[in-house]
């Protein structure tokens, strides 16, 4: 299947675009598509720094599952960081991926 | 009334929207261009929104507002691209019978934009440069977080 991944900030900057289409196998989670996205664009990687991701413009928690035509943002960081960002991604029931290459 | 525009805000004529005879308070809360942040000198920011997620987040912002107070007279405003120095980049205005309420409901609109809206800020300074909140400012600026890992 294929989703469309947008990009913002910090990883649009890393990336070079604001957006790209990627493939990936029926049923994926929130953990495939963040090796997929390191895979195809290592660029992005960076310290273990949890960040919340949308699907049609909604939070989702880890749990979610991807769909053919999804949109897909990852949301780096948006406070002034500091404990906020973190009590933040545990509030809002985001994904727990972090973009590292293994 | 939610409004996300490149354009200058006027906070005088978003607080006008929220006037009406019943209301006994209202609040205008502006979020402004500091000059200095932390140790850096700062020259101008630029902010970037995902849209129109972040449109609807302020709408949900507003709704969550008007449920837990019971204030509909709401103006949610930001703006993005460049800012200077001393300028606006948030307007929240919002007017209730009483001022507790408005005071505790602006409270928790700052706070709720700051965790839900996919707003970004980018900081230049003497220096350099850096998106709030991602890990090279966490490190400038020696939190905890910064040397969280996994």
């Amino acid at each position: 299947m294929r989703v469309n991944i947008r990009l913002f900030a910090a990883h649009r900057e890393k990336v070079g675009k604001s957006q790209f289409e990627l493939d990936l196998a029926d049923g994926s989670n929130m953990e495939q598509l963040a090796r997929a996205i390191v895979a195809l664009h290592p660029t992005i990687t960076q310290n273990p720094l949890r960040l919340a991701i949308a699907v049609n413009q909604e939070f989702v928690d880890s749990d979610t599952i991807l769909k053919d035509g999804d949109e897909v943002a990852l949301i780096p960081p948006v406070s002034g960081g500091c404990i906020h960002s973190q009590k933040l991604i545990r509030k809002i029931a985001t994904t727990q991926v972090t973009l590292t290459s293994q | 009334m939610i409004d996300i525009t490149h354009e200058p805000l006027d906070p005088e004529l978003i607080t006008s929207r929220v006037l009406q005879n019943t209301n006994g308070a209202v609040i205008t809360f502006l979020g402004t261009t500091r000059s200095v942040s932390g140790e850096r000198k700062v020259l101008h920011l630029e902010y970037e929104a995902y849209r129109p997620m972040a449109d609807n987040q302020l709408k949900k912002i507003a709704k969550e507002i008007n449920e837990r107070w019971a204030i509909q007279d709401i103006a949610l405003s930001h703006r993005l691209g460049r800012i200077e120095i001393g300028e606006v980049s948030l307007v929240i205005a919002l007017a209730s019978p009483h001022r507790k309420s408005a005071f505790e409901a602006c409270h928790y609109a700052v706070d709720r934009i700051k965790e839900i809206v996919p707003i970004w800020k980018k900081e230049f300074f003497e220096g350099g440069e850096v998106w709030i909140g991602s890990q090279e400012d966490l490190v400038a600026r020696g939190t905890p977080e910064a040397t969280h890992s996994g």
